[in-house]
């Protein structure tokens, strides 16, 4: 008697499914496979990534997870033939639909969700791991900040000596987790000019690990992240190991940083704005580096990459232009409204909120989230989504006009409004929660102006 | 113009749920009437004036940063109480709605001392009680409405019996998912599990806040008649807060 159905049916069959669903339309179908496969027999995961010859490495962070990987990948690609979940399907069952369809590829690389993570680093075994930040989100979801870093904690403990540990030191929860594994890499910035000046409203672990004292910040970069010490010298950040230092920011279009390593310096030019995606940057450089890619690769890789799926995405309408920012919690939305206003504040934003259970159902992130320096050259809002109202009341009690904010929930004709209001060879700039980006992509997949996501390569 | 001074205690450690949300529709539903509300910072170590402020608000926080803050909280307490005897009005959100109990038992046994301000306690619970919630509630005779919000809270609440709760549950778990109350209201202090926040959904709370804290300012017995506002938006909101909390408000499965 066999213990497991053969596996070749196993995925003959979740496979066609996937097939079936984007026959019908109903979407990627980049999770419905290995749903199907995570339904049939778990263990098919641990045995499909035990094909990959050269095993498997894992991104998790609350947030840039996808952008992260994604850069990674684009710096790994010329060496490695990759299987990639890069739709952003990120659960156990997406990374089971990428193990599904990864044909030939010999690395796996996939980013995990925060909750997921303890139970795929368990089934992967992944060679490499990099932990890039630890944000207040959804907390229906997830449950308290602390109850993820313990989780987290509890793998990384568990881990086998060989394991290569990739850990953003400036986040204080995950230092605390790396630097108890032994050879593990921390990366971050260094650059008190880029810093800034004071903690965000919303700055989450800034209380000492060890000893519940409020850190001292030498510099803070976003939200909690930076270069802390606790005053009474119980934890500080560990000395980087990968690091981004003169950094400088160039308004909506680029960033440019001098990327430190062990194995010497290189200036790297991102074709991506913001502090934040220079925290992208230097953990896929160091995740790369842990997987054997050579400083000259990864600056060539960081400096082709463009943008991930919906994160700084631009797309052309007509003689007009849509960008998209994905905002999904303060951490993150705060470092997109900050790179907005770098790039000179826009006059009008489309925003999307949804509260299904991938945005979170407890939509009040958005009042911790600091939209106030939008509003002094804001002339209209479009608030769109499920909890448009929600939404305009938060803009509203900022200080936004009554007469400034138009309530359209339905994202068609929020965004019929958007590209009405914007001027010929403008820039509507929106920015939606992940289901509502999602709802958009498919909007402007139906109108043939973007492709469908599933059928995107990065 | 009337100055309304709120004092906001332990804004750097109990803000998880937006409570600068509430924070902002008080100061701008006051700036709208004309009244300026000026906020103060009740941090770690401060010490509480009684008779210097008409409104306390206190904010939820992870059960790690509520630990920090119980102790302090405690040497504030007989000013709070006097406070309060005073007059002045409080709102408590979550976290800090249990520390105006007489305490809280958390997940791992440790004890969290409360000021007894409102008479009740808290004892954690294993199952998270998460989603949206909807509570009718009577605060002057006559006068029912609706608070929509959303809820997340380990911690199952029991109200003295006699206790005067805020609110009937109509959909969600409220206080401990079993007695169909939600919150604890006594006199012009208000506790309760519903963030949100609350008050942008629930303008008619904060503009009885608002009036209860006037009353205490002016020296009056009876809180004053604020001028009503167009609430169109906060009525969607409202609105749409509810049809959620009807459509899918917690409930322990079966």
């Amino acid at each position: 008697m066999r213990l497991h159905p053969p596996l070749g049916l196993e995925i003959a069959a979740a496979r066609g499914v996937a097939a079936l669903s984007r026959r019908l339309g109903a979407g990627g179908g980049t999770t419905i496979p290995g749903k199907l496969l995570a339904e049939l027999d778990r263990g098919a995961i641990d045995r499909l990534a035990s094909r990959l010859g050269e095993g498997t490495a894992v991104v998790s962070a609350t947030n840039g997870k996808t952008t992260t990987t994604a850069m990674a990948a684009e710096i790994l690609r010329p060496r490695h033939r990759l299987a990639h979940n890069a739709a952003g399907a990120n659960l156990v069952s997406g990374v089971a639909s990428a193990l599904l369809s990864a044909g030939d590829a010999e690395l796996g690389l996939f980013e995990v969700d925060e909750g997921a993570l303890p139970e795929l680093v368990g089934r992967l075994r992944p060679r490499a791991i990099c932990l890039g930040n630890l944000f207040r989100d959804q907390l229906d979801r997830y449950g308290e900040l602390e109850l993820v870093a313990q989780r987290w904690r509890e793998a990384m403990a568990d881990l086998p000596a060989e394991t290569r540990l990739v850990y953003n030191a400036d986040d204080p929860q995950l230092a605390a987790v790396g630097e108890t594994h032994a050879g593990s890499t921390a990366f971050g910035l260094d650059d008190a000019a880029a810093a800034r000046p004071s903690l965000q409203h919303a700055a989450d672990s800034k209380y000492c690990v060890r000893c519940g004292t409020p850190y001292d910040y030498a510099a803070a970069y976003v939200g909690h992240l930076g270069n802390y010490r606790c005053p009474r010298g119980d934890h500080a950040r560990p000395p980087l190991d990968v690091a981004a230092r003169e950094i400088s920011l160039e308004g909506l279009e680029r960033a440019t940083f001098r990327l430190d390593t062990p194995e010497g310096s290189r200036r790297v030019e991102l074709g991506l704005p913001g502090l934040y995606n220079v925290y992208n940057a230097v953990g896929a450089a160091a995740l790369a580096r842990a997987l054997g890619a050579e400083l000259d690769e990864i600056a060539a890789g960081l400096e082709r990459f463009s943008a991930a799926f919906g994160r700084f995405e631009r797309i052309a309408v007509g003689g007009k232009r849509i960008l998209l920012l994905l905002i999904k919690n303060p951490a993150g939305a705060n470092e997109a409204v900050r790179t907005l206003v770098d790039g000179g504040g826009p006059r009008l934003v489309l925003v999307a909120l949804n509260d299904e259970i991938a945005d979170g159902r407890d939509v009040s992130w958005i009042w911790d989230v600091d939209f106030e320096p939008l509003l002094p050259g804001l002339e209209t809002l479009v608030a769109s989504g499920g909890r448009a109202a929600e939404l305009a009341l938060r803009f509203r009690y900022g200080g936004l006009d009554e007469h400034a904010v138009e309530l359209e929930p339905d994202l068609g004709d929020a965004l019929d409004r958007g590209l009405e209001l914007t001027p010929e060879g403008g820039e509507l700039v929106v920015l939606p929660t992940y289901t509502a980006m999602l709802g958009l992509q498919r909007l402007l997949a139906a109108r043939g102006l973007a492709k469908p996501y599933w059928e995107r390569s990065a | 113009m009337t100055t309304i001074r709120v004092g906001h205690l332990y804004p750097d450690y109990l803000n998880i749920y937006a409570d600068r949300g509430n924070i902002a529709v008080l100061t701008r539903r006051a700036a709208w009437r004309g009244h300026e509300l000026e906020v103060t910072a009740l941090g770690m170590g401060d010490s509480v004036a009684p008779g210097a402020h008409d409104l306390y608000y206190v904010g939820g926080g992870q059960d790690r940063e509520q630990l920090l803050v119980a102790e302090d909280l405690v040497r504030k307490a007989v000013a709070i109480h006097e406070a309060i005897d005073g007059g002045a009005a409080a709102l408590a959100v979550c976290g800090g709605y249990q520390l105006l109990g007489r305490g809280y038992r958390g997940f791992h046994g440790e004890d969290m001392p409360g000021i007894g301000l409102l008479p009740l306690e808290t004892v954690a619970g294993e199952r998270r009680m998460i989603g949206d919630v909807l509570i009718e509630c009577e605060l002057e005779p006559g006068e029912k409405r609706t608070l929509a919000g959303f809820e997340n809270h380990a911690g199952r609440t029991r109200l003295d019996p006699g206790a005067e709760p805020l609110g009937r549950v109509l959909a969600g778990f409220g206080n401990d998912g079993e007695s169909g109350f939600e919150g604890c209201r006594a006199g012009r202090v208000i506790g309760t599990y519903l963030h949100g926040p609350l008050l942008p959904r629930n303008a008619w709370l904060a503009d009885w806040l608002l009036a209860q804290a006037l009353a205490h300012r002016l020296g009056t017995e009876e809180a004053p008649e604020l001028e009503p506002l167009p609430d169109e938006l906060e009525g969607r909101a409202h609105e749409v807060s509810a049809a959620r909390a009807r459509s899918r408000g917690g409930r322990f499965d079966a």
